[in-house]
């Protein structure tokens, strides 16, 4: 079977689901091996292994402090070294620039925000707002490929990795930007928002920084993530790091519940992939309504906190 | 200080966008142009960087004809001169020949600095600030919420997942900027009035030195097979509060499991 290479994302040892995610794809098309950069390998690799990994590579810690440009110059390597018939990385911000930096050193295509993967590494897009399925293939190099968040569903399937640590050289230009120190701000108890299986997102018609607390206690409620709207991150009711939509975060979620927000097409563009949405607005004429698979015309202030107080029942 | 700020002209998200059935990519002549937003972010982010320390912003455009407008804009908002890179050679390049082309256009310009958006909305690849970097040798400032620069030495906060990094590099450095880094001007009466005595150069791929079998659909290292509308989600049930609307969709959530 064909080797795959997927790298691991994690935050100081804590590994992101994405990446269970990606071995699962990656076992589907092949055998996983999982890339390792930086911190806390050692209270991770169990996970790794839970998930599938048939092998790990582990790289020096030190590519950490750079910059993403090590990271790409390790998958380069082991581009090089092992053949892998692909690369699947985290459709994240940084994990779109790993492949972008990857796909130069390799001569490779890159393929970013894939929903899915399919055998001969067939990517499916879902484009302009969702409106729009589209498929796309490599035809030079490895198939590098950037998967979103929540697209494929986990699979445990216990494996026995073994492990290889890899060196690379880096150049004066893969350390041209030095991570002086790395900020990781407080979000709680609440999952990550591109991760979280429900997402509950609050827009203009939340009215105030202080009504957030209406989204939050719903979210709570459900273990859900926040999300905001731009016209909520604007006003500065909540911040931009929470932002939904085209110039803010892709979220797929099983679950999106949209509450005061009408649902312009660039809104849409971030959240329209989710399993299931559910909105709550007091215009009947909303645009979000036409993408509902619950909705309720009505007054947020009355509905939410309801909504909030029945779920804690049923518990 | 030598920045340059690149600009591209995208269909606005307002107007209904499509791909062509004949050869799968995007049909700009379908939808009105207008700048791609992050990078009024960007031309900001070059223009205060240049009042803070001097220099010159010359804007990098690659696309057909109609980017002109675009970079009439860029110039209105202050932006000193323009580069438009247009040839026919260059349509449907995908990200790995865009990066290449963009470069060698950088070639000609020369820079300290380049500042672009960290995404477009069309293509929403986010892959072109680390190609670039990748490309020129130079370090990578990407994702972009704050730039500070002192002499040659910048340091910029980067966005992240989980938060920020600080980030630390000598120019000539690429940097990509977010949303909300600043608050883009609007070009005043003089500025567009302005904006049309400045200079604008148009460079074909020869004058940029680009390589023709290198950029291009039919030399692109990806291509999309097909397309199809995405089946319209079935009609979901919507109902109206008459105070038990929170009640109802808990409901519905237990129904599908959630609670
Ligand atoms: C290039 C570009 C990029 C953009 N990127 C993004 C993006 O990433 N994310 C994003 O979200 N937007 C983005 N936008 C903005 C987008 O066009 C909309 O302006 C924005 O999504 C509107 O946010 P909203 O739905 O919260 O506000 P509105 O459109 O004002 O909607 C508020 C809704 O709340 C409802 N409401 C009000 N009061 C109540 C109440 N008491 N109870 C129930 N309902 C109530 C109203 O009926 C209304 O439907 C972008 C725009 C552009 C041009």
């Amino acid at each position: 079977m064909a080797e795959i290479l997927v790298l691991v994302d994690h935050v100081d040892g804590e590994v992101k689901k994405v990446t269970l995610e990606l071995l699962t794809l990656a076992n589907r098309l092949g055998e996983a091996s999982a890339v390792w950069v930086g911190a806390g390998y050692d209270g991770a690799k169990d996970k790794l292994a839970e998930y599938g990994a048939q092998k790990v590579y582990v790289g020096d810690e030190e590519l950490a402090s750079y910059v993403v440009a090590p990271k790409a110059a390790l998958l380069a390597e082991l581009v090089g070294s092992k053949s892998p018939a692909a690369v699947l990385v985290a459709a994240t911000g940084e994990g779109k620039e790993i492949a972008g930096r990857l796909a130069v050193k390799t001569g490779s295509g890159v393929l970013t925000d894939v929903v899915d993967v399919a055998d001969g590494f067939v990517a499916e897009h879902s484009i302009f707002g969702g409106g729009i399925i589209s498929h796309a293939k490599v035809k030079a190099g490895t198939p590098i490929i950037a998967v979103r968040p929540n697209s494929i569903a986990p699979e445990a399937a216990p494996a026995t990795p073994a492990e290889e640590q890899v060196a690379v050289t880096l150049s004066d230009a893969d350390k041209g930007a030095k991570i002086v120190e790395k900020v990781v701000e407080e979000k709680g108890e609440r999952p990550d928002l591109t991760e979280a299986s429900i997402v509950v997102s609050g827009g203009r018609g939340v009215g105030s920084g202080d009504n957030f607390k209406i989204i939050e206690e719903l979210a709570d409620s459900l273990g859900a993530a926040v999300g905001a709207s731009r016209a909520a991150t604007d006003a500065g009711w909540y911040p931009h790091s929470f932002q939904v939509g085209q110039t803010g975060k892709t979220v797929s979620p099983q679950l999106y519940i949209a509450v005061g927000i009408s649902g312009a097409i660039q809104h849409r563009a971030g959240m329209q992939t989710s399993k299931t949405i559910v909105a709550i607005n007091k215009d009947a004429e909303a645009p979000i309504f036409e993408l509902v698979d619950f909705g309720v015309v009505g007054d947020l202030f009355q509905i939410a906190p309801q909504l909030t107080e029945e779920i804690g029942k049923r518990k | 200080m030598n920045i340059v700020v690149l600009v591209k002209q995208v269909p606005d998200t307002e107007s209904p966008r499509k791909l062509k059935s004949d050869d799968n990519t995007l049909d700009r002549a379908a939808a009105d142009g207008v700048i791609n937003e992050l990078d009024e972010y960007a031309i900001e982010e070059a223009l205060l960087i240049k009042e803070a320390h001097g220099g010159e912003v010359t804007v990098l455009t690659m696309g057909p004809d109609k980017a002109a407008e675009s970079i009439r804009k860029a110039l209105a908002m202050g932006a000193d001169k323009a580069v438009h890179l247009k040839d026919d050679a260059l349509a449907g390049s995908d990200s790995l020949q865009t990066s290449y082309a963009i470069q060698q256009a950088l070639g000609t310009t020369g820079f300290d600095l380049v500042v672009l958006g960290a995404e477009s909305t069309d293509a929403r690849t986010g892959v072109l600030a680390a190609m670039l970097a990748e490309r020129l040798g130079v370090p990578q400032l990407s994702l972009a919420n704050k730039v500070e620069i002192d002499g040659t030495s910048i340091k910029v906060q980067r966005q992240t997942d989980y938060g920020h990094d600080k980030v630390e590099a000598t120019l000539p450095a690429v940097v990509s900027v977010v949303e909300k880094i600043n608050e883009p001007r609007y070009p005043s009466f003089k500025g567009i009035m302005a904006a049309k005595k400045k200079p604008v150069e148009t460079l074909d791929i020869a004058a940029a030195g680009i390589d023709a079998a290198q950029v291009g659909l039919a030399n692109a290292a990806t291509e999309v097979v097909d397309f199809a509308e995405a089946p319209p989600r079935a009609q979901g049930q919507i109902v109206t509060d008459e105070g038990d609307g929170g009640a109802k969709v808990a409901e519905f959530l237990a129904s599908k499991k959630f609670v």
